[in-house]
C-alpha cells in the first residue's frame, strides 16, 4: 500500500475578504493577490511536504488549477522540481499535468524527464485533461481537449522511449526535430497514472492503457462504481487489474481531541471558495464547466448515468455534517479515524491512497499537528491494515500484468 | 421539383461535399442563400417567410449543427468556407445572393474573397470576422446560451419572435440545437476569437461585388466598428445601421430589415 499526503495549496489572506466567503468561480479578479502573502504560503506548502515525508508519508501528490485561488500552484512542475531536489525517498505524484492546454508537449516531456532524474526516479507522471476552467484561462480549444491528450499523451511516451530525432506530424502537433536532450531515469518511462472524477471515457480509456485511475473524494458509493467499470474494462482487454490499479484521493485531518479535530476538518470549508470543497465552494460559472464540445456527447449521457445528471458537482455540493456522515470527510484523534479509513479501504480496495489535509481556512500549525499525529499513529496502523487487506500498490504489484514486482522494497521502510 | 409551402420550408437530408447536411428550403424565384448564426438555424421566422415570397431561400445548417455531420477536417473558418463553396456548387445554385448572418456573415465574407463571382450581392448582418479596433467581440462562450440570446437583444420583451429563439421553458430539442451550434462555431473561431486577422486586408479583392451592410445600433456582440471596418475595405460597400436594435435585426426589427434587404436585391 502507498499513503500519500495532498493538499490544494489554498490561497489564505484574511485582508483580502475572501475568505469563508461565496464568489463565483473564475470571479476574482487578482487585484486582491498580494504576493508577500503569496511568497509566505509557498514556502509553508513546501515546508508541509518535507514534514510530511519525515512522518513516513510515501508519496507526495501534486496538482495544478489556473486562475483561481482555491489552488495557489499554476504550475505543478514547478512544486515537483523542489521537492525532487529537497526529499529523498516520498514519489512525487504529479495529477496531473494538463495535456490539452500545452500547445509544446515535448517542452513538457523534458521537464518530467528532468523531475525523474533530479528525483533519481521518484516520479509518477499523471495527465490529465482538465476541466472547462483550465481551457478557459489558457485559451486552449476545449472542442479538441480529448484529440490533444491523446495526441500529446502518445507524442509524449513516443518521446521518452524512441530514439530521436524523429518528426511528428500530427493533428494537432508537429514537430521536424524530436530530439530531447534528456530521458526520464525510470525505464522505459515513469508510471503514468490518471485521475478521474467524472468521465466515463477516462475511466475507460485509462483502464485500456492499463494506468492506475485515481479517484478524486468522489462518494464512495460511484467510486466504487467506477472502480468496477474499470475492472470490467480491464477484462474486456484480456487483463486482470486488481488494488495496485486503483489509487483513491480522500479528506482525512487528524486532531489531539475530538473537539479539536471537529473544529479544524470544518475549516475544509471555510477558506476560499473552492467548487470542489462542499460547503465553501461558491459559484461554478456553468458556461465554462461545459465548454463547447470539452465533454463527447456521448460521454454526457455515460456520466448522467454513472453520476446523476450534475455529475460531481452533485456528489459534493453538501454540507459538513453530511460528509463527516458518509466519510467524504473523517477527522478525529488518531483512534477514532483508524476504524473509519479500514472501512474505506475494505469498501474500495484502493492499493494506493492519499490524505487531503491542510486545506481550506486550515492554518500551518494545524497541518503540521496533523501531519505528526498521521505519522506516530494513523500511517503504521493503515500500513498493517494495507498488508492484512492484501492491497498492493502498482509499485509491488505491476498494474500491467497483476504480477509481482520482483525488485520492490517495502514502499516505505 | 416539389411544391413549396412559403409558410414553411421544406427539409430536406442530402450529401454535400461529401457531408450528410440538412437544408431547409421555401419560396420560389431566384436563389437565396442564409448563412445562419452561432446558435444554430431553429424555427422558420417571419424574415424567412417574408424572403421566401420573392425568392427561392435555402438554408443549409452548418456542419456538426443539428442534422448536418461534422467533418473531422474543417479545424478553421478557412476550411469552412471552402466546405461551404463545394456545397453550394453541388446545390447547382451558384452565382446567387446570400445573406449571411452574425458567424454565418463570417462564412459568406470568407467565401467571397475565396471566390467572389459566386455571389451576385451580399448581405452581412451584424457578422463577426474582424477584429474591431475599438471594443471586443462578446465572448459567446464565457456565458450560458440563454445569457447571450439575452444580450443579444436590445429588447427582448418587445421582440415579437423572442420567445421562438429564447423560450422561457427550454425544450430539449433547443438545447441541443444550441449545443451543436456552439460546438461547430467553436472549432473555427476559438483563437483568434472570432475574427481572421488578414481579413480586412483580403476583403480588398472584392471591387464588384455589391455589398451590404446592416447593424444593430445598439450590438453588444459584435461592435459597430468592426461594421464600419467591413464596410471601409468592401469597396463600394454601404453600411446601414438600425436603431434601437441589437445583435439580431432580422429578428428584433424585421420591418426596417426586409426593407432594406429588399431595396438591395
Amino acid at each position: 500500500m502507498l499513503i500519500g499526503h495532498f493538499t490544494e495549496q489554498p490561497w489564505q489572506d484574511d485582508s483580502s475578504g475572501l475568505m469563508g466567503t461565496q464568489s463565483t468561480d473564475l470571479g476574482i479578479s487578482n487585484s486582491f493577490y498580494n504576493p508577500a502573502v503569496g511568497a509566505s504560503l509557498y514556502n509553508r506548502y513546501l515546508d508541509e511536504k518535507l514534514y510530511a515525508e519525515e512522518m513516513g508519508f510515501d508519496a507526495f501528490m501534486l496538482n495544478e488549477h489556473h486562475s483561481t485561488p482555491f489552488c495557489m500552484q499554476g504550475v505543478t512542475n514547478i512544486g515537483a522540481a523542489i521537492l525532487a531536489r529537497q526529499t529523498k525517498k516520498a514519489k512525487i505524484i504529479i495529477l496531473g499535468n494538463v495535456l490539452p492546454i500545452w500547445d509544446d508537449p515535448l517542452w513538457l516531456a523534458e521537464q518530467l524527464s528532468m523531475i525523474d532524474m533530479i528525483s533519481y526516479g521518484r516520479l509518477v507522471s499523471g495527465f490529465v485533461r482538465g476541466g472547462g476552467r483550465e481551457s478557459f484561462a489558457h485559451n486552449a480549444p476545449p472542442h479538441f481537449n480529448r484529440e490533444r491528450f491523446e495526441e500529446a499523451h502518445d507524442f509524449i511516451i513516443k518521446a521518452w522511449t524512441e530514439p530521436g530525432p524523429w518528426r511528428w506530424e500530427g493533428k494537432h502537433y508537429q514537430y521536424r526535430y524530436v530530439n530531447p536532450w534528456a530521458r526520464p531515469l525510470q525505464q522505459p518511462h515513469p508510471q503514468i497514472w490518471i485521475p478521474s472524477t467524472v468521465s466515463v471515457e477516462t475511466v475507460k480509456w485509462t483502464a485500456e492503457h492499463r494506468y492506475p485511475l485515481v479517484l478524486l473524494a468522489t462518494k464512495l458509493e460511484p467510486t466504487r462504481d467506477a472502480f468496477q467499470l474499470y475492472h470490467d474494462t480491464a477484462k474486456e482487454n484480456g487483463y486482470k487489474s486488481g488494488t495496485q490499479n486503483l489509487a483513491y484521493l480522500f479528506k482525512v485531518h487528524v486532531d489531539e481531541t475530538e473537539e479539536k479535530a471537529d473544529e479544524v476538518a470544518r475549516k475544509y470549508l471555510s477558506g476560499v471558495s473552492n467548487p470542489f470543497l462542499a460547503g465553501n465552494e461558491g459559484q461554478i460559472n456553468p458556461a465554462i464547466m461545459s465548454l463547447p464540445g470539452h465533454t463527447s456527447r456521448t460521454s454526457n449521457r455515460l456520466q448522467a448515468a454513472a453520476f446523476g445528471p450534475a455529475g460531481r458537482f452533485g456528489t459534493n455540493r453538501r454540507p459538513y455534517e453530511d460528509q463527516v456522515e458518509d466519510l467524504t470527510i473523517i477527522s478525529g484523534t488518531p483512534k477514532t479515524v483508524l476504524p473509519k479509513i479500514r472501512h474505506v479501504l475494505e469498501y474500495l480496495r484502493p492499493g494506493s491512497i492519499f490524505f487531503w489535509d491542510g486545506d481550506g481556512a486550515m492554518t500551518h500549525e494545524d497541518q503540521m499537528r496533523s501531519l505528526r499525529l498521521m505519522g506516530e499513529e494513523v500511517i503504521p496502523a493503515v500500513r498493517e491494515m494495507g498488508k492484512e487487506l492484501e492491497l498492493f500498490s502498482s509499485f509491488e504489484v505491476d498494474p500491467r500484468t497483476g504480477e509481482k514486482i520482483e525488485s520492490a522494497e517495502e514502499v516505505s521502510s | 421539383m416539389m411544391a413549396v409551402n412559403v409558410g414553411e420550408p421544406v427539409e430536406q437530408e442530402l450529401v454535400l461535399a461529401n457531408t450528410t447536411v440538412k437544408l431547409k428550403k421555401s419560396g420560389s424565384g431566384d436563389p437565396l442563400l442564409i448563412l445562419h448564426s452561432e446558435m444554430g438555424n431553429a424555427g422558420w421566422l417571419k424574415y424567412q417567410q417574408e424572403l421566401a415570397k420573392d425568392h427561392t431561400v435555402y438554408m443549409l445548417s452548418h456542419p456538426g449543427c443539428m442534422g448536418s455531420d461534422q467533418p473531422d477536417w474543417i479545424m478553421n473558418m478557412r476550411d469552412l468556407a471552402g466546405w461551404y463553396l463545394q456545397a453550394i456548387e453541388e446545390l447547382g445554385i451558384t452565382p446567387m445572393n446570400v445573406i449571411g448572418l452574425s458567424f454565418g456573415g463570417w462564412i459568406a465574407a470568407e467565401m467571397a474573397v475565396m471566390s467572389p463571382q459566386t455571389f451576385n450581392k451580399m448581405i452581412l448582418v451584424s457578422a463577426t470576422g474582424i477584429k474591431p479596433e475599438e471594443g471586443e467581440i462578446f465572448d459567446i462562450f464565457g456565458v450560458t446560451p440563454q445569457v447571450f440570446q439575452q444580450k443579444s437583444f436590445f429588447d427582448p420583451s418587445n421582440t415579437s419572435e423572442y420567445q421562438i429563439v429564447c423560450p422561457d421553458e427550454l425544450t430539449e430539442e433547443l438545447a441541443l440545437e444550441w449545443e451543436y451550434a456552439r460546438e461547430s462555431t467553436c472549432r473555427v473561431s476559438w483563437r483568434p476569437y472570432m475574427y481572421y486577422p488578414a481579413l480586412p486586408n483580403l476583403l480588398n479583392r472584392l471591387k464588384n461585388l455589391e455589398t451590404l451592410i446592416v447593424w444593430g445600433s445598439e450590438d453588444e456582440i459584435v461592435p459597430l466598428n468592426s461594421g464600419q471596418i467591413y464596410n471601409r475595405n468592401i469597396q463600394g460597400s454601404r453600411l446601414e445601421v438600425i436603431k434601437n436594435c441589437g445583435h439580431r435585426p432580422e429578428i428584433e426589427k424585421v420591418g426596417e430589415f426586409l426593407k432594406l434587404v429588399k431595396e438591395f436585391l
